[in-house]
C-alpha cells in the first residue's frame, strides 16, 4: 500500500476504478502516513471518520458496476482556508474558533463548522477523491513561511528546521512528505508557487478566474486563486482538471473554455517560445538558485525552444504594489469577523457592541493579521488613499502592461520561483519587511492575474550551513494559458530527470 | 517613515482592533518600516495611467435570474456565539 500512495495520481485513479486498490486500503494508508509524520504539523484536522466512510462507499460502488470518478480513491489535502462540510473552518485563526470553557479562544478542533463546501472541495468529491484532512497554513493566508499560524507552524519535511513556505504551507508539506497524493491551497500573492518551490513538488496557481473561489475564505479579493499541489506535472494537471471551470456561485468564475490538461502535458514543446526575464536575475538572488533555472532553460534552449530574453521593468515596484492592494483588500474582508455570526466572541462584561468587536478581534486575530488590517486601513483612510492606494493600482496597471508587451514576444516566461531555498524557521519572523520581499518574484504575475506554475529543477549543493535543498523553476504564461504551461512544465520535468 | 502613536491608535479604532499594552509601539515600529518602504510608488510616475482594480472581468459571466433556494434559516444560525428570537443576539448598541 506504501508503494501505492506514492503512484501519480492518474495511474492511482486507474488502478482503483480498475478494482486493483480498494479505497478502504488507501485511506487507511494515508491515515497511517499522516499519523507517522504528526512532527511535521501539515494538518491541523485529520478527516478520520469521513474518509474511511467515504472510501467504503467508494469500494461498494464500484463492487455493484458504477463507473468511478476522475480521482477515484486518489487522498487529497485541503488547505484549512477553504470551506467542508465534515471538516471544521479555521483559517489557522483563533477567531475561527469556540471559546473553551475557560473563556480562551479554541483549538483546532473547536473550529467552526461551515454550512456549506467550498465548490473546489465540491467538485473533488464529486471525482470521488478522499478528502483526507485540513491542512496548516499562515492565518488567512497571510504569510510566506507557515509560521505565522495560531496552531504553531508545519516543518519542512526536507529539513524540519526549516519552513516549508507560506501560506499554504501545511497543504505543500503533506504532497511532499507523502501524505496525500495531492493537495489544494491557495495563492494570492505566491502562496502555492513558493511552498511547492521549497518542498520541491509541482505547485499552480491558475489564472485569476480560473478556478471559483465560493467557499474560500477571502483574504484580497482581486488576487486569490485556488490551485493543485502534486508530486508531478500530470498529476497536478488532473487535480486542476477537475476543479477548473465556471460556477454561478461566483461570478469571477470566467466562463473561457477550460483546456484538456492532460493532453497539454503530452504536447511538443519545442514550438513554445521562452522567455528570461532579466529583472528577475537581480541583486539578493541566492547564485545556486539562478544557476538551477538558467541550466533548466539551457535544457529547454537545447531542445530545441527559442528562448530570448524580455523586460519587466515594473517588477521592482511588485512589492509595495502588493502589500498596498493585498492589505486594503483584508482589511475590508476581514471586517466581517466580528463575533455576531460564527467563531469567537470575547464579551466584555460592561460595553457595548464596539467593546465586543474590539475584545473579540484582539483576542482573535494574530500579530500579522492585526499589522495588515492596519496598513490596510491606513492606506484607504482619508489623506493617504491617493498616495497608496490609487497610486498602487496605476503601478498594477503598468506590471499588467508589462507582462502583455512580454507575451508579444514568448510563450512562456521562466524565472526563479522564490529567490532563495527555504529558509530556517525563525530567520525572518521578526522582520515583516524582509518576509515581504522573500514573495518578490511571484506577486507580479498575482497582481497581473496570469496563470503560474512552479516545478523542482535541481537541487543546491549541500554545505556547512544547509543540506542540499530543492530549487522551483517559476513558468508564466497568459491568462488562461494553462496547457502552455503544462506543455513546457512536462517537458522540464523529462528534461531535468534525465 | 515616522509614524506617530495616534496615527496607530486612530487606525486601530477604525478597524475595530483593540490593541494591548507593547502592540502599540510594535505596530508603530512596523508600519513605520514597511509605509517607508511603500513610498517608493510616490517615484512612479503614473500620471494619467488607469487604475487596475479587477482583473479579467470582461470574461465573468452573469448567472441566469432566477429564484433559488437561500441558506436554511436553522443553518445560518447554528454556529452562533449567541442566539435569541431566533436571530443572532448582541450587546445593546442603541443609548436608552
Amino acid at each position: 500500500m506504501a508503494k501505492a500512495l506514492d503512484l501519480p495520481v492518474a495511474e492511482l485513479a486507474a488502478a482503483v476504478k480498475k478494482g486493483e486498490l480498494s479505497a478502504a486500503e488507501l485511506a487507511r494508508g494515508a491515515l497511517e502516513r499522516i499519523r507517522e509524520k504528526a512532527s511535521l504539523d501539515a494538518f491541523l484536522h485529520v478527516s478520520e471518520e469521513p474518509v474511511l466512510k467515504a472510501a467504503a462507499e467508494l469500494d461498494r460502488r464500484r463492487a455493484k458496476g458504477e463507473t468511478l470518478g476522475a480521482l477515484a480513491g486518489v487522498p487529497i489535502a485541503i488547505k484549512d482556508a477553504l470551506c467542508t462540510t465534515d471538516a471544521p473552518t479555521t483559517c489557522a485563526s483563533r477567531i475561527l474558533t469556540r471559546r473553551g470553557a475557560d473563556g480562551r479562544p479554541g483549538n483546532a478542533a473547536a473550529g467552526w463548522r461551515p454550512p456549506y463546501d467550498a465548490t473546489a472541495v465540491a467538485r473533488l468529491r464529486a471525482a470521488d477523491a478522499l478528502l483526507v484532512g485540513k491542512t496548516n497554513m499562515d492565518e488567512f493566508a497571510m504569510g510566506s513561511s507557515g509560521e505565522n499560524s495560531a496552531f504553531g507552524p508545519a516543518k519542512n519535511p526536507l529539513d524540519p528546521t526549516r519552513t516549508p513556505g507560506g501560506s499554504s504551507s501545511g497543504s505543500a508539506v503533506a504532497v511532499a512528505g507523502g501524505m496525500s497524493s495531492a493537495s489544494l491551497g491557495s495563492d494570492t500573492g505566491g502562496s502555492i508557487r513558493q511552498p511547492a518551490a521549497f518542498c520541491g513538488i509541482v505547485g499552480i496557481k491558475p489564472s485569476y478566474g480560473r478556478v471559483s473561489r465560493y467557499g474560500l475564505v477571502a483574504f484580497a479579493s482581486s488576487l486569490d486563486q485556488i490551485g493543485p499541489f502534486a508530486r508531478d506535472v500530470r498529476s497536478a494537471a488532473h487535480v486542476l482538471q477537475a476543479i477548473a471551470g465556471a460556477d454561478a456561485r461566483d461570478s469571477t468564475a470566467a466562463s473561457v473554455a477550460v483546456g484538456d490538461y492532460a493532453a497539454a502535458c503530452e504536447r511538443d514543446v519545442r514550438p513554445l517560445r521562452i522567455g528570461l526575464p532579466e529583472e528577475y536575475f537581480a541583486e539578493g538572488l541566492d547564485p545556486e538558485v539562478a544557476e538551477r533555472v538558467r541550466a533548466a532553460v539551457s535544457r529547454l534552449e537545447r531542445e530545441g525552444c527559442a528562448v530570448r530574453p524580455v523586460k519587466l521593468p515594473h517588477t521592482r515596484y511588485g512589492v509595495a504594489t502588493y502589500y498596498v492592494v493585498a492589505t486594503a483588500e483584508a482589511s475590508s474582508n476581514l471586517a466581517r469577523f466580528d463575533g455576531v455570526r460564527f467563531g469567537l466572541r470575547v464579551e466584555p462584561e460592561r460595553g457595548n457592541l464596539n467593546a465586543m468587536y474590539g475584545a473579540t478581534r484582539d483576542a482573535g486575530f494574530g500579530a500579522e493579521v492585526k499589522r495588515r488590517i492596519l496598513l490596510g486601513t491606513y492606506v484607504l483612510s482619508a489623506g493617504y488613499y491617493d498616495a497608496y492606494y490609487r497610486k498602487a493600482q496605476q503601478a498594477r496597471t503598468l506590471i499588467r502592461r508589462d507582462f502583455e508587451e512580454a507575451f508579444r514576444d514568448v510563450d512562456v516566461i521562466a524565472a526563479p520561483t522564490a529567490p532563495m531555498p527555504a529558509f530556517r524557521l525563525g530567520e525572518k519572523i521578526d522582520d515583516p519587511l524582509a518576509m515581504y520581499l522573500a514573495d518578490i518574484y511571484t506577486l507580479p504575475a498575482s497582481l497581473a492575474g496570469i496563470a503560474g506554475l512552479t516545478l523542482p529543477c535541481g537541487n543546491t549543493r549541500a554545505r556547512a550551513d544547509r543540506p542540499a535543498l530543492p530549487v522551483g523553476l517559476q513558468l508564466l504564461a497568459p491568462a488562461f494559458g494553462e496547457e502552455k504551461l503544462l506543455t513546457v512544465a512536462a517537458a522540464v520535468e523529462r528534461l531535468c530527470r534525465s | 517613515m515616522a509614524i506617530t502613536r495616534e496615527t496607530v491608535l486612530h487606525v486601530a479604532r477604525l478597524a475595530r482592533l483593540e490593541l494591548e499594552g507593547d502592540e502599540v509601539e510594535r505596530m508603530q515600529r512596523d508600519l513605520g518600516n514597511i509605509l517607508g518602504y511603500m513610498q517608493q510608488l510616490s517615484e512612479l510616475p503614473a500620471d494619467g495611467i488607469a487604475a487596475t482594480a479587477q482583473v479579467a472581468t470582461e470574461c465573468a459571466p452573469l448567472r441566469d435570474d432566477a429564484l433559488i433556494p437561500s441558506l436554511d434559516h436553522e443553518l445560518a444560525l447554528a454556529e452562533a456565539p449567541r442566539r435569541g428570537g431566533g436571530s443572532f443576539a448582541v450587546p445593546g448598541f442603541v443609548d436608552e
